[in-house]
């Protein structure tokens, strides 16, 4: 049996039936991950730990709960906090930082009984939609090597996709869950904003960020977003909110769908392939016999600049503690206070970091203010208006992922076209909607992604749409 | 004031809030305590942490905002201030911008015995405290104490209705009884509890265009609020007079030379990038809960001090010096459980007992002499065992030898009062008998003369002899 090619279900059946054993299971994935280096999936590993947890697990006889993770091996990407383990964010400004707490994520995750196998690469401070940003080199997409997995959370996306794991943890500012998971093939969820705790995620964009789960399916993104999700004293922004059984609500039959579309939109942009694919989707639901209704979203096309203000606004303060004072890099023989800053700052980020932290400073600089972070915290919340009238005729909106498939490594030169590849994935986080991305359809000989925007909370519904969507005709 | 010159002062006062935990963690905000030891990974800014509001710096505020009779925000909102400085970890302050959670209120300071001033406060907003930088510490190298960081702050501005050092220290003052009456802060002045930043411009009498102004730094005593603004009016009207114009900067008070110099120019000021803080979202505050905490209120100086004045018939002026220090008030009421007579109480309070306090610079609270003990030494002196003079020395004694009692400080110092009539006759007699020149010069009507008597047989005593029986017999004998 080739354990790594099992779905996090099967595995939880296999260890719960005592199949193969949690040790088993860690081993066959070292292996995997040992034969494939060149994918540059991880930051860090820790075998021998993940061996021990496992030896641990396997003694423990996981007998109890059927949802247990107990012994299943999984990735977090290097945003999340890992006590005593290198997180470096992608960052050479990070390299040196073993946090002395961990996140409030990794902590249930632990919990819940799984095994971290290492930590996966990413673009530096989730900054990137290419995994080109990373200071540890690019990551490359399994299913061809020249190609890029997507980012920001690329080398989580690489690692489901090259079975060194069957799910793993990513964040979502503007598509770094959603898109990636569309380039590697796999399905992918961002929870509504506040449904997982960001205590221990490190900030990129506060009012954005949010983490969520990639996996092979839908069904398995369901069972891992359980583990996560819930209040956390800690973050002041999570929500007070019971947490729905994902999993069971994915199969269920309760709920009663109607799917928005923004048919107008996608074939605005001209492109034959992303029309026809989009058409392909709405004859799958229409096949599956579920309600589909044309929707406005009047003011989606500004998600892009809004975003492109906003986020870099919130970044430009977010990573002003990276300051060489306290923890991270600091550079040496400098000769003053101003010295230190900058020369640690300079050395410490990498381009795109930069670039961002001088735009969101420009955004917010006296006399720039009201036209640009004010200006667009308005559109943002017309954009949160259009989702709330769309809501009221449906229960989920559907959306290409991404314009087109995971495109070459270091193709992608203007820094404007990069920033366009998060066009479709952005609103759901102006918005703080729950989004997924389910694998349909292929261009190039790679996959394509079709995205499901669900209402506020309602993660059940929109996951058991997806999973619908996913599963197909029986 | 010089000329025809007139100062414009605004203060802010930066008052710690005394909540035992951080304003955005539950680090623990005790003063004193090792380097960093109080500093977890949220005060550090260390990279995911997030800041989560202490609720109780809310009511704190709202009861500062309840006692000045100021609006209280429905919604208070928190905002990024963004400066990069080694002591303050996350490279942004948080504080509030546009909602801060008490508006416009005002206060009133009395001018002499008279004459009352109100002076507005524009608002009072809530901040978190930032870390101290030591340059002393190490050679050539700043360390960094971050005990501090995270301390909540509620920053009270004033409008610009202050004229002169006098009124802002009573300014000043009347905000420090305030927030010591109502318990939000320690009030403790020398280590940092209440710090003050004074705005000050100079003008011609009666233009109604304000000077431009400089903005007076590091304040930490009442002394220096005088003293800082005193110096800087001075060189402004200085500079005015030359000719020069005022630079719109930020300046330091050096309380060592008792100078200011500058910090920073207006062009060289930080823009502080000012948004919205995403990480804590904006609370509601309820007109009950407003309500709640009005009810609540504990008696404030102005209220105390009205009580004072009808309850125990002081005058304004002592009323009012009893409740500027809650502790003095605090010690003359206890004081009172054991002695009937608050006129005497506050004399003695407002004079011996403070004089003595600010000679070892103890608070009241901590006084050597508590109030049973100061009542009892109060208790001889108003039956007359002991003069005036003589209770001086007494309450010195006590103080400096904390195992003594009243009365056998008396008997050690031999200050017992000479009360009985034969023993006071005797000396009278002696007296009298030793100065037959002066007796003969008073009978034919040198009345002066009869005060060289007392003080004689005062002498005689030692200054024990009590007065009023002196009086009484010597009237009796000069017949």
């Amino acid at each position: 049996m080739d354990l790594e090619t099992l779905t996090l279900q099967e595995q939880i059946e296999g260890l719960r039936e005592k199949k193969f054993s949690s040790v088993e299971l860690v081993e066959n994935y070292i292996s995997v991950i040992e034969n494939n280096e060149n994918l540059n999936v991880f930051v860090s590993t820790d075998f021998e730990k993940a061996i021990a947890k496992a030896k641990k697990s396997d003694e423990s006889n996981n007998s109890q709960n059927n949802m247990t993770l107990n012994g299943i091996p999984m990735v977090h990407k290097d945003i999340f906090c890992t006590q005593g383990i290198k997180t470096s964010c992608g960052s050479k400004m990070l390299d040196n930082f073993y946090p002395p707490y961990s996140a409030t994520v990794v902590e249930k995750l632990e919990q819940a009984g799984s095994i971290c196998l290492g930590k996966a690469n990413m673009d530096e401070f989730a900054m990137g939609s290419s995994n080109e940003t990373s200071f540890y080199g690019a990551v490359k997409n399994p299913l061809n090597i020249k190609k890029t997995p997507g980012g920001s959370s690329g080398g989580s996306a690489a690692a489901v996709a090259a079975n060194f794991s069957s799910f793993s943890t990513g964040t979502d500012t503007g598509g770094s869950i959603r898109q990636p998971a569309s380039f590697c093939g796999l399905a992918g969820i961002k929870p509504t904003y506040g449904r997982v705790s960001r205590y221990g995620m490190i900030a990129f964009a506060s009012s954005l960020d949010q983490g969520g789960i990639l996996a092979k399916n839908i069904k398995d993104t369901a069972i891992a977003l359980q583990f996560i999700s819930g209040y956390d004293s800690k973050d002041a922004t999570s929500i007070k909110a019971e947490v729905p059984n994902f999993s069971e609500d994915c199969e269920s039959d309760k709920f009663d769908h109607t799917v928005g579309l923004v048919t107008n939109l996608i074939n605005s942009f001209g492109d034959e392939d992303l029309s026809n694919n989009y058409s392909k989707a709405i004859e799958r639901l229409k096949k599956l016999k579920i309600k589909t209704k044309e929707v406005e979203l009047p003011n989606l096309e500004l998600s892009l600049p809004v975003y492109y203000v906003i986020a870099p606004a919130e970044c430009s303060a977010n990573l002003s503690r990276y300051d060489g004072i306290r923890f991270g890099y600091r550079a040496e023989n400098v000769d003053n206070l101003e010295d230190l800053y900058f020369k640690s700052r300079g050395e410490g980020f990498g381009n795109e970091t930069k670039k961002r932290i001088l735009i969101g400073t420009y955004c917010l600089s006296s006399g720039f203010y009201d036209a640009y972070y004010k200006k667009a915290q308005k559109i943002r919340s017309l954009i949160s208006s259009d989702f709330v009238n769309a809501f009221k005729d449906v229960t989920s909106i559907m959306l290409p992922t991404t314009s087109g498939e995971a495109f070459d490594l270091g193709s992608i030169t203007d820094p404007v076209e990069m920033y366009k590849q998060d066009i479709f994935t952005i609103p759901a986080n102006l918005g703080g909607l729950p989004a997924t991305s389910v694998p349909f359809g292929e261009k190039n000989k790679m996959p394509l992604g079709i995205q499901f925007i669900g209402n506020i909370l309602e993660e059940s519904s929109l996951l058991n749409v997806s999973n619908k969507f996913q599963l197909g005709e029986k | 004031m010089k000329n025809n010159w007139e100062s414009v002062i605004g203060l802010e006062i930066h008052v710690q809030l005394n909540s035992e935990s951080k304003i955005f963690s539950n680090a623990p905000t005790k003063f004193g305590s090792d380097q960093n030891l109080q500093a977890c990974e949220v005060d550090l800014g260390m990279p995911g942490t997030l800041p989560v509001l202490n609720e109780k710096v809310i009511e704190k505020a709202i009861k500062f905002g309840v006692a000045i009779n100021a609006e209280i925000a429905e919604k208070v909102g928190f905002a990024r201030k963004n400066y990069f400085y080694p002591d303050l970890p996350k490279g942004y302050q948080i504080s509030q911008l546009d909602d801060p959670i008490v508006g416009k209120g005002s206060i009133e300071i009395k001018l002499g015995d008279q004459e009352i001033k109100t002076i507005g406060i524009t608002r009072a907003h809530l901040e978190e405290d930032a870390g101290k930088s030591i340059h002393d510490l190490f050679e050539n190298e700043t360390a960094i104490d971050l005990n501090r960081a995270g301390t909540p702050l509620l920053e009270i501005v004033s409008e610009p209705d202050i004229s002169n050092s006098e009124e802002a220290v009573a300014y000043l003052k009347k905000i420090h009884s305030i927030v010591c009456a109502l318990e939000i802060s320690d009030g403790n002045m020398s280590q940092g509890s209440m710090r003050c930043d004074a705005n000050v411009s100079i003008k011609k009498k009666g233009d109604k265009k304000l000077g431009t102004r400089t903005e007076l730094k590091n304040i930490n005593s009442f002394k220096f609020v005088e003293k800082a603004i005193n110096f800087e009016i001075k060189r402004q009207i200085s500079c005015l007079e030359k000719g020069e114009e005022i630079i719109q900067e930020t300046r330091l008070y050096d309380s060592t030379n008792n100078t200011t110099r500058s910090m920073r120019s207006k062009e060289e000021a930080n823009d502080y990038r000012y948004f919205p803080e995403p990480d804590i979202i904006p609370i509601q505050i309820t007109s009950d809960q407003i309500l709640k905490i009005k009810k609540e209120l504990p008696e404030l100086p102005d209220e105390k001090k009205e009580r004072y004045k009808s309850e125990f018939s002081l005058s304004e002026y002592d009323a009012r010096n009893l409740t500027y220090d809650l502790e003095l008030a605090d010690f003359f009421e206890k004081t009172l459980v054991n002695i009937d007579d608050p006129k005497l109480a506050a004399n003695w309070i407002l004079g011996d007992f403070s004089a003595i306090l600010n000679k070892f610079d103890v608070e009241a609270k901590n006084s050597k002499v508590d109030a049973v003990k100061f009542a009892e030494l109060l208790n001889y002196l108003k039956e007359e065992k002991i003069s005036g003079q003589a209770a001086k020395k007494v309450l010195e004694n006590i103080w400096e030898n904390s195992d003594i009692s009243v009365s056998k400080s008396i008997e050690s110092l031999g200050l017992e009062q000479l009360s009985d009539d034969n023993e006071i006759e005797q000396i009278i007699d002696k007296v009298i008998n030793d100065n037959p020149n002066q007796k003969q010069q008073f009978l034919t009507g040198k009345d002066r003369l009869f005060g060289f008597f007392v003080g004689q047989v005062m002498k005689e005593s030692k200054g024990k002899a009590n007065p009023k029986l002196v009086n009484e017999i010597l009237k009796k004998k000069l017949v």
